[in-house]
């Protein structure tokens, strides 16, 4: 018997013991894992045992922000022009370009003003790619998954404007910061990014001329929820306290009449311009919100982040997201307590709902993965062995034809994620195809990007192992295997067929 | 998603429908089959207002010549207006037995001229006339919905389920054109539905599963019939043919999506990429109604784009995003050989915004009607599906 088998068994004893001590109705680490990552692999469940769940559970809760990437990713971002170029200087650079093709001949106008857009289309294209790079591959598992979650929770359309030129600063800057910290400094981002201001029209609302797409949107998506309470009026005024919030359209100052001087504010693309706000004192949801600038925007945006109905509504999609498609209704309510009683602190939040009995009970009932958690969970098994995947937009592109291309959700209520929403038959045999291309064709995630790179040499990818005995002996995912699924496998002609037919398995469909 | 990209591109690239859905249908009853052509495909060259001199100022280098001043002239349909050439072999024959009608001044009040917001909106039946109707479903979603149990059975030919069929009801989509097809057969297909028996997911693996082979089975039969007469069938008349299987089979309300006709450069007169794209839906519509066979007594398509374009002819040789467009009615039951809805004379002075047509059947309208004439809708029922609509009765079947 080999040392290293013999280690294997006598670890394997030591956490059957240790299972015991959980108690026998604790949830396994790898389903722990599992639910809390872009999908359990190998090394993440090791880490997790090393560290014990409680602390992989903390660290991940309050993840260092220098845990570095593999250096081979990190570089490969680096290199990306998101990493490099400045995101105002290369929007106001379309905006006076878009501004000069008025100027051309007619002839000229559709290829410059295709050109124009397609600077939005590659840092939209870019965006996704670093995001499906972090999320196979960053330490801080639960901060990429959270993130993703607030993306489509403050969902905006990339196709829409420039939006995509303004995207890697949205998930960069908004977002992914506050994935874990308190929902309302995550508002207020979102409020003064120029992707949001841009998606709902605020560019557009200005006193006298307003237009309540934001506002009737934070109120029902963001913070109350549909039943959250409000009334039109309440759309109405929300849409008031929000004008003036918009774009600097470039470096200039803009006019102001001297006396409104002071109540100007700009950062970096961002800009409240007191000229277009309306002054007026308002009512929101039976509170008085004296007149004033900005200041407005803060003291709503505590109202509502406060709010009852805001803690309801973030707790119950937390819920769906982590737990179950129809949350128990207890949960809610004890993670709506645990919101108000934290000041919306998010990681405060989960935990509660990690510890909860739900939450260990739907670990045994496994939840349906969505698209995106589907690709990701695939990919990290399947790739776990070998070097990084290069080609992210053979990742990004998988989510496409699941139907959760990131950012690409044309509405505002951002991507649905229950099991009715994507267990219909086009997507059953949708993610068949990506299964047998994630396991039987690897290739096109190690292409370089870019047609002059068609000669880069290709790594040395390993031969492909036997996916199902990824974990040894040690208990994981695969150990639970229905009879058909281990006859398929079984069956299978050769162990990249295997491999297919286990991502492609019922039980791979959960997590 | 690789829609809004393709639009982009749209021109240069082989028309294909890029979207579909299906809904299983009962043996009989009403089955409607829905066409969006995205891009706003430019109407006047479709429908043409022979008539007016003014069409003939506009458009000095793509008009379509007035009927009868040769091969490449518009075919003359009624009241002025003439069809495209391009569909003289395919389309003008079922015109001219009555089961054609066209609907022009057809569209939404929507204004934003943004390809991707005006579909949206019209998919989910919004008026688009600022006053948002806040939904979030779509509208062929809520007619599902409104239809009984058993009396709808839906469906999307599209790569996943578009906006117009998202909602409440579970809708199929299938994925027609590209895809897993290929794969799913003989051994995986039979490893796989194996893995999924007696668990909660049996029934739509194994739907997907029947579809791509039914697929697969098409294509291998597409292929030796077309090798047996030696004639290439077109990719878009074949997906059509396939439309129309499930369609005649298992579904009574579809939808599927056509792109290619943001025409903003060189589009063509008789002849040309318009011309080009025309013709091939043509011939797709045409296979389907073959291919329904006896249900094509039952069967109706509506064929709609998100807005009509520039009346004038841009610097391009081309035009630009517009308003009003026009619709198609297609159908064994259909009421046609004859243009329907509210019409103005074709002129200068009836442009909306001295550019555009303008829309005088609004196209929630023009739907309620027919949802009405179709399944006996109520107005409780066509309000759920179009809130605040005012039904327009073209009494179009």
């Amino acid at each position: 018997m080999s040392a290293t088998l013999l280690r294997a068994l006598l670890l394997g004893l030591l956490l059957s013991a240790c299972a015991v001590a959980r108690g026998a109705g604790a949830p396994p680490l790898w389903a722990q894992v599992d639910r809390v990552t872009w999908g359990v692999t190998p090394a993440e469940l090791q880490r997790a045992r090393q560290m014990g769940w409680q602390a992989y559970l903390d660290a991940q809760l309050h993840p260092d922000p220098a845990a570095p990437l593999p250096p081979d990713v990190q570089q490969r971002i680096d290199a990306l022009s998101i990493s490099r170029e400045d995101e105002s200087a290369v929007y106001w650079d379309q905006l006076a370009r878009a501004r000069q093709i008025r100027q051309l001949p007619q002839d000229e106008q559709v290829e410059a003003r295709r050109e124009v857009r397609r600077v939005a289309g590659r840092r939209a294209a870019e965006t996704a790619q670093r995001s499906a790079w972090r999320a196979l591959y960053s330490p801080s598992q639960l901060q990429e998954l959270m993130t993703w979650f607030w993306m489509n929770h403050f969902s905006v359309y990339a196709g829409k404007g420039y939006i995509g030129t303004v995207l890697p600063s949205y998930e960069d800057e908004a977002i992914r910061p506050h994935a874990l910290g308190r929902f309302r400094d995550l508002l207020g981002a979102t409020v003064r990014a120029p992707a949001m201001l841009i998606y709902l029209d605020n560019v557009r609302n200005a006193s006298g001329k307003r237009n309540e797409n934001y506002a009737r949107e934070l109120l029902e998506l963001h913070t109350l929820g549909v039943d959250g309470g409000y009334t039109q009026h309440d759309v109405q005024e929300l849409a008031r306290v929000l004008t003036g919030l918009g774009i600097r359209p470039d470096a200039r100052a803009p006019r102001v009449p001297r006396a409104l001087r002071g109540q100007l504010v700009q950062d970096g693309l961002f800009r409240f311009d007191p000229s277009r706000h309306d002054r007026g004192d308002k009512t929101l949801l039976g509170r008085h919100i004296a007149g004033g600038g900005l200041d407005e925007v803060d003291r709503v945006l505590d109202l509502l982040a406060r709010h009852p109905a805001t803690a309801r509504h973030i707790s119950r999609k937390l819920a769906q997201y982590f737990v179950a498609d129809r949350p128990d209704e207890a949960l809610v309510r004890r993670l709506s307590a645990t919101y108000l009683k934290t000041d919306g602190d998010i990681a405060e939040v989960l935990r509660a709902l990690f510890s909860s009995p739900q939450f260990a009970a739907s670990l045994k009932a496994r939840k349906f993965k969505d698209p995106t958690q589907y690709v990701y969970s695939a990919l990290r098994l399947a790739y776990a062995q070998g070097p990084a995947v290069r080609n992210p937009q053979a990742v990004t592109g998988l989510l496409g034809r699941l139907g959760q291309a990131p950012n690409r959700r044309v509405t505002p209520d951002g991507y649905p994620t229950a099991q009715s929403d994507w267990s219909g038959s086009g997507q059953m045999t949708a993610r068949f195809d990506v299964a047998q291309r994630i396991a039987a064709m690897p290739a096109p995630f190690y292409r370089e990007g870019g047609p002059d790179k068609d000669g880069a040499p290709r790594p040395r990818l390993p031969a492909p192992l036997p996916l199902a005995h990824a974990y040894g002996a040690q208990p994981g995912p695969f150990q639970a295997l229905s009879p058909a699924t281990r006859h398929a496998l079984a069956e299978a002609g050769n162990v990249r067929q295997a491999n297919a037919y286990l991502l492609a398995s019922p039980e791979f469909m959960r997590r | 998603m690789h829609r809004r990209q393709f639009l982009a591109h749209a021109a240069a690239l082989p028309l294909l429908w890029h979207g579909s859905r299906l809904y299983a249908a009962p043996d009989s009853g009403a089955r409607l089959l829905v066409v969006f052509m995205r891009g706003a495909y430019d109407a006047a060259s479709l429908l043409v207002p022979a008539g007016s001199d003014f069409y003939y100022e506009s458009r000095p280098t793509i008009a379509i010549a007035r009927p009868g001043s040769g091969p490449d002239a518009a075919r003359p349909l009624a009241d002025g207006w003439a069809l495209h050439p391009a569909l003289a072999d395919s389309l003008l024959p079922y015109y001219q037995r009555g089961e054609l009608a066209f609907v022009p001044f057809a569209g939404t009040a929507d204004l934003s001229r943004s390809h991707f917001e005006t579909q949206n909106s019209i998919e989910r039946g919004d008026p688009g006339d600022g006053a948002r109707a806040d939904l979030r479903s779509g509208f062929l979603n809520r007619l599902a919905g409104e239809l009984a149990q058993g009396r709808h059975a839906p469906a999307a030919f599209t790569q996943d389920v578009p906006q117009i069929f998202r909602g409440r009801v579970g809708v199929p989509n299938i994925d027609l054109g590209r895809g897993p097809a290929a794969g799913l057969t003989g051994d995986r297909a039979r490893a796989l539905a194996a893995m999924y028996q007696g668990t909660d997911l049996a029934r739509p693996v194994e739907e997907g599963l029947d579809i791509a082979g039914r697929a697969r089975d098409a294509l291998a039969r597409e292929l030796s019939e077309a090798n047996g007469k030696a004639v290439p069938v077109q990719r878009l008349a074949r997906e059509a043919q396939r439309i129309a299987r499930f369609m005649r089979d298992r579904y009574n309300l579809g939808f599927v999506d056509v792109g290619g006709w943001d025409t903003h450069v060189a589009q063509g007169a008789a002849n040309g990429a318009l011309a080009r794209n025309l013709a091939q839906l043509g011939r797709a519509l045409a296979a389907y109604a073959q291919a329904m066979g006896p249900a094509w007594r039952d069967t109706t398509v509506v064929v709609i784009s998100e807005f009509g374009r520039t009346f004038r002819e841009n610097g391009n040789k081309g035009t630009d995003h517009g308003h009003g467009s026009v619709y198609w009615v297609l159908g064994g039951g259909v009421r046609g050989g004859r243009i329907a809805g509210r019409q103005v004379a074709v002129g200068r002075d009836t442009l909306f915004q001295d550019r555009d047509y303008p829309v005088l059947n609004d196209y929630r309208g023009v739907f309620a009607g027919l949802f009405g004439r179709l399944y006996g809708l109520r107005t409780a029922s066509l309000q759920r599906i179009f809130p605040g609509v005012r039904p327009l009765d073209l009494q179009l079947v």
